[in-house]
């Protein structure tokens, strides 16, 4: 059995620093030892963290809460990868056992310019809550909902909208793509209610505000190189890309 | 005369909110205008509250910690939401959801709350869907559901294992909105250190800007603490790293009564802890247990692989212990019964702190309903499991997943190791049916509150009474005390130093942000040797060996010795590191333990004055023969509320606990 008996490893770490959003920042380099393999990366920060502490040196900043991959709080660029080398993991659900002995483990934030950088690896995603603000929900107050099962909605379309649903606005997307384009986030939520009934009056006019949000944010654009999906942790597929295009092209036409 | 009046409208338990949601005094919409209320937190109490206020004309702030709204710690809950909606045609009703919620709780929850709860768990799934919320269907369109423990109909709503998710993000789609269009001010990455009272009355709060580290003065003409639950107190439990008391224990320390603090959720199915480094648990969903089977082997120290121990070899001692509701006990219930066969030897894995919660036996079943629904003729055991795999992984594919990723171990081939871990708090703030703290214009929703769950949460209830605070109770309960505010407004008009011209100029406010900036300076000066973390961990091992999931006198008495000493080395000794003026999460850390100590010290002192057992409260000198909780109805059937009155002292308040339509009795699941 598999439990609490992983093996060591020895690391060398290279972590970027920066002081503040109007800082330069570098890189730092630190070694650890006995890293067991059934710790999270997370936990191996935490083992980073307290060991500076204890040299008096201050602690490298990064963002993370829940640590079961689902709030999207955690946000490093592991050797080049959002999330690290593990396809459909966030950070936190990264484990040691994904790294061999010896290795030495670049992290770097998400870069983006609409993202900018709050300290070390924390940035700032608020560009997100502002593209959700500007249309990303249906226009229904407390109140006035009708019985759930009168609207009817096949399986499928549930099933399509819940897997569009599952994006966990972590901003992998934008840190993966060379464009530092925004499209697959915004158009998960545009494919999700569009795809269900109840999304149907405010649809057009949706997809416009959405798109005209992120443009404003500083997003870059899609050339379709498909970087997001492969580092995307909740698997959003682009065909949701697709759909907000065939969405945009549809609302322009009024 | 007791200090506390619940409040709870007279008249038929049936009748009791729709009438008073009928006569409670309104606000008119002019004047809701010139209301501010600020919300505290953002999860499914704070959202759903924030918008619902917000669409009716208040002008609402929101403050989080998190970056974005849309990470409270609501979005990982897995499993579901309940409501009577009887979509099953098993038999639930309104009195079914109340009664089990009651009896669920161990009769220690008030009927009043609990009965509006389960009045209007049904419109939280319509209004749900109506945002957009893509929960489960079935294959003719309506709407699916599966059981919890503790109930034996089918109510509850979910999105596959991840129904706290989609909920939360329809509550924070509803806030977006609202702050898109300008009614509500969002402040994230903004902590809440206390709460500024005048003459006895909430007025506002300070707050510090987590990213540059101003301390912030926000006016309020009431506060909503939506805040969550305490259960990092334990170190190690279900919550997100940041889950914190700080805005409940300020709130506290300001005049708010703590209510029943020791009743604790100890969640039977999580992942075992791995090792020194585990920083946080996870929890599979209780969801599992529709279709996992619990077992230990017979025999003590059994070392085989368990696929290698046949079937008469296992006990399924839920099964065993409890036929009518088998894997589906309650939460507490369940927990307690995997403590005693690893306190007894059965355990299973290298830590022997562990049981497996399986699979094979019900994805096998699936498989053999696919083979017919496919005409499969004859199919091979291998083909059974194979097609039962694809029905179990539609349903708990994520939880599988998640699973894998911690463990590095397969749970479609060999069962999950389980073991229970702190995952929620029946106690918190003490509200009264209005949701309001014993601080006037101070309210508290959702796990911050003490009140619908008793001493034992049932299963997917809490994004159920989350969402009730926020979307269906607080919009018309907040109207009794901001109607009030409208008369002394309009008195106060001409008054030239009235709080409503002074606002966060009254010195009320300057004396509180003093006050919690000379406390971040304490913090950096005392430049001490210990790191914030290695004291959040020692005081999780006291209350996790000393007030877990048994208690006793010893223990709790010498568990208070040890978390004052612990309280005294943390402010000579700690070490903070950093600046006051940046982001420095260390820095939030270090206040967020520094309350969790006091917290921690009055958790034991009211696990230890109860002497009795209910619920998730455990005390070994008190169970029955088969080791079952017992309670003392005639000396405890109230509601433990304690005031803060200095350092380690409290006063201790009642509110006695009627039960006017259930007849209070042993809880028995077998």
């Amino acid at each position: 059995m598999g439990s609490g008996h992983g093996t060591e490893l020895n690391l060398t770490l290279k972590v970027w620093r920066q002081k503040n959003s109007k800082a330069a920042g570098s890189f730092e380099t630190h070694q650890l030892t006995g890293i067991s393999t059934d710790m999270s990366f997370l936990e191996m920060f935490d083992v980073l963290n307290e060991k500076l502490i204890s040299e008096g040196k201050e602690a490298i900043a990064f963002d993370h809460d829940c640590r079961e991959g689902i709030c999207g709080m955690c946000s490093m660029y592991i050797n080049g990868r959002p999330h690290g080398p593990k396809q459909g993991v966030t950070t936190c659900q990264l484990h040691m056992r994904s790294f061999k002995n010896g290795d030495t483990i670049v992290v770097e934030p998400w870069r983006s310019a609409a993202f900018p950088v709050i300290k070390d690896l924390a940035v700032d995603r608020s560009a997100f809550d502002r593209i959700i603000a500007s249309g990303g929900y249906i226009s229904v107050n407390t109140g006035n909902a009708q019985d759930a099962n009168n609207i009817l909605i096949p399986k499928t379309d549930a099933d399509e909208a819940f897997g569009a649903a599952a994006c966990i606005g972590c901003g992998a997307c934008v840190a993966a793509c060379k464009n530092s384009s925004a499209m697959l986030f915004v158009s998960a939520k545009v494919s999700q209610l569009a795809l269900l009934p109840q999304g149907q009056v405010e649809r057009k006019e949706r997809v416009l505000k959405m798109v005209e949000a992120m443009d404003a944010e500083g997003f870059g654009n899609c050339t379709n190189t498909g970087a997001c999906e492969a580092e995307c942790p909740k698997g959003i597929s682009l065909e949701n890309i697709a759909r907000m295009n065939r969405e945009l092209t549809a609302a322009s036409f009024k | 005369m007791s200090k506390l009046d619940s409040k709870i409208p007279e008249g038929p338990i049936d009748q009791k909110w729709t009438k008073y949601r009928s006569t409670v005094p309104l606000v008119n919409p002019a004047n809701k205008r010139s209301l501010e209320v600020l919300v505290v937190g953002s999860g499914l109490a704070g959202a759903s509250a924030a918008a619902t206020l917000a669409e009716m004309g208040y002008k609402v702030k929101v403050f989080c910690f998190q970056d974005s709204p849309r990470r409270a710690h609501s979005i990982a809950a897995q499993g579901g939401v309940n409501a009577a909606k009887n979509y099953q045609n098993d038999g639930d009703s309104t009195y079914r959801l109340f009664y089990d919620t009651i009896k669920g709780g161990d009769y220690r929850a008030r009927e009043g709350n609990v009965h509006r709860l389960a009045e209007v768990s049904s419109n939280i799934i319509d209004q749900c869907v109506a945002q957009g919320v893509p929960l489960a269907r079935e294959y003719g369109g309506l709407l699916s559901n599966r059981s919890f423990g503790g109930t034996q109909v089918q109510r509850t709503f979910y999105a596959a294992g991840q129904t706290g998710q989609q909920l939360l993000l329809g509550a924070y789609s509803a806030l977006q909105r609202q702050v898109g269009s300008g009614n509500v001010t969002l402040c994230s990455r903004h902590e809440m250190l206390d709460v500024v009272t005048i003459d006895g009355v909430a007025r506002g709060i300070i707050a510090r800007n987590l990213v540059t580290g101003e301390m912030e003065k926000h006016f309020g003409h009431a506060v909503l603490l939506c805040t969550g639950g305490y259960g990092n107190v334990f170190y190690l439990s279900t919550n997100a790293m940041g889950s914190n008391v700080t805005a409940a224990w300020k709130a506290h320390k300001k005049g708010a009564f703590f209510g029943n603090p020791c009743y604790t959720q100890i969640h039977p199915t999580c992942i075992p802890v791995s090792g020194d480094h585990q920083s946080k648990l996870t929890l599979m969903s209780e969801s599992l247990r529709n279709d996992g089977r619990i077992w230990v082997p017979k025999k003590k120290d059994d070392n085989r692989k368990p696929t290698d121990i046949p079937e008469e070899e296992r006990d399924y001692y839920l099964e065993r212990r409890y036929p009518a509701f088998g894997n589906l006990v309650p939460r507490d219930v369940a927990s307690r019964a995997a403590k005693e066969r690893c306190d007894a030897g059965y355990g299973v894995g290298n830590s022997k702190m562990a049981v497996y919660l399986d699979f094979a036996f019900n994805t096998a079943r699936y498989g053999r309903t696919e083979a017919t629904k496919r005409n499969i003729q004859n199919p091979s055991q291998e083909e059974i499991m194979r097609l039962g795999k694809e029905v179990v992984k539609e349903k708990y594919g994520n939880l599988f997943d998640m699973y894998q990723q911690i463990t590095g171990e397969n749970p479609y081939e060999v069962p999950m190791r389980i073991y229970p871990a702190v995952h929620y708090t029946m106690g918190g703030l003490w509200v009264d049916y209005n949701l309001m703290t014993t601080v006037k214009g101070l309210y508290a929703l959702g796990e911050a509150n003490f009140s619908d769950h008793g001493a034992n949460r049932l299963g997917a209830s809490a994004l159920m009474q989350g969402l009730a605070d926020g979307y269906f109770v607080i919009p018309y309960t907040i109207g009794v005390y901001l109607s009030t505010e409208v008369t002394r407004m309009s008195a106060e008009k001409d008054k030239t130093d009235s709080i409503d011209k002074l606002k966060t100029k009254h010195p009320a406010f300057d004396a509180a942000l003093k006050e919690q900036t000379d406390l971040i300076n304490k913090f950096l000066n005392i430049k001490g040797t210990k790191s914030v973390e290695s004291f959040h961990k020692r005081l999780g091992l006291i209350m996790w060996n000393k007030c877990g999931m048994a208690r006793n006198k010893q223990g709790l008495t010498e568990a208070i010795a040890e978390i004052q000493a612990l309280r005294k080395e943390f402010w000579s000794d700690v070490r903070v590191l950093g600046s006051a003026d940046e982001f420095n999460p260390d820095l939030e850390k270090a206040g967020r333990v520094a309350d969790f100590i006091e917290l921690g010290e009055l958790m034991c002192k009211d696990a230890l004055h109860r002497e009795e057992s209910c619920g998730g409260h455990f005390r070994e000198e008190h169970q029955t023969e088969e080791g079952e909780a017992k309670r003392d109805d005639v000396n405890f059937a109230y509601v433990a509320a304690w005031e803060y009155k200095g350092v380690s002292d409290w006063e201790l308040n009642k509110e006695e606990l009627k039960y006017e339509n259930i007849k209070i009795a042993q809880r028995s699941y077998k």
